[in-house]
């Protein structure tokens, strides 16, 4: 799995490509937490259009990123979320917590 | 009911055999012929079953973690099995949002996604022994499609 970072605005996107489970998470983790940590970005978008597959511990790695956004007062949104992804975080629910957009470009207008 | 096919598979406790894992088990049940969707639930399920195994089993320790898949004509039977630490209260465990690890940032959603993604999940356990969990799951869309006189 690897991870694409831009910044618009203050706005953090974060495009994911690949296979999110228990062994790739640790590394997105690091990867979006490093760069929260050395930018003035107040929001986060994850774009998981890119994403072949996805077990639970996707929801770690979402909400744990959710809970640190929070606390910079800043708004979270999740793009490109397919079915079988959805599913998943709906069990848990995050999707009550964080919009779900189609694209990175409605994410951003909308959150 | 006799499996028609059978593996086992034995691995190192590595988080990146989580990968491995959950394509073996997708390659093996393909040659019923599941479709997609039946098969990316296998692959979520063995996903979680094996990372159990890992994070709570071993607790990211060394140990080996076994794998057992048996095709039947319609379904597929798969047991994942760690000789670790063992769970004390597997009800406990298996409710949603549970986990003994929320310092991992463990969301506690593993056995619910087994149980949401395959038909039935056994949990066996026995403390400073090791774990099973056994999950099976019928795909209806190979039921019928392999009834035809076999040569």
């Amino acid at each position: 799995m690897n991870i694409k970072l831009s910044n618009r605005g203050n706005t953090l996107v974060a495009t994911l490509n690949g296979e999110l489970d228990h062994h790739t998470a640790e590394y997105i983790r690091q990867k979006l937490d490093a760069e929260m940590l050395k930018s003035t970005t107040q929001n986060m978008v994850l774009d998981f259009s890119k994403v072949t597959f996805m077990d639970s511990s996707g929801i770690g790695v979402v909400m744990g990123r959710y809970k640190n956004i929070q606390k910079l007062n800043g708004k979270m949104a999740l793009a490109g979320v397919n079915d079988k992804i959805k599913r998943i975080f709906e069990m848990s629910g995050l999707m009550k917590l964080i919009s779900a957009y189609d694209s990175i470009d409605e994410a951003i207008n909308k959150m | 009911m006799n499996p028609i096919n059978e593996v086992k598979l034995e691995f190192v406790s590595k988080s990146c055999n989580e990968a491995f894992a959950r394509v073996v088990a997708a390659a093996f049940v393909s040659q019923i012929d599941p479709n997609i969707e039946e098969l990316a639930d296998v692959k979520t399920a063995v996903s979680e079953a094996v990372t159990n195994a890992i994070i709570h089993g071993y607790e990211n320790e060394k140990g080996l973690v076994k794998m057992v898949c048996k095709l039947y004509e319609d379904a597929v039977e798969i047991s994942v099995s760690d000789e670790g630490k063992g769970i004390e209260d597997i009800e406990k465990a298996r409710e949603p949002m549970y986990t003994s690890r929320p310092d991992m940032e463990r969301s506690g959603m593993g056995f619910t996604v087994m149980e949401s993604f395959m038909d039935r999940v056994e949990v066996a356990s026995e403390v400073g022994k090791g774990t099973t969990v056994t999950m099976f799951k019928t795909f209806k869309s190979v039921r019928g499609k392999n009834d035809a006189p076999k040569q």
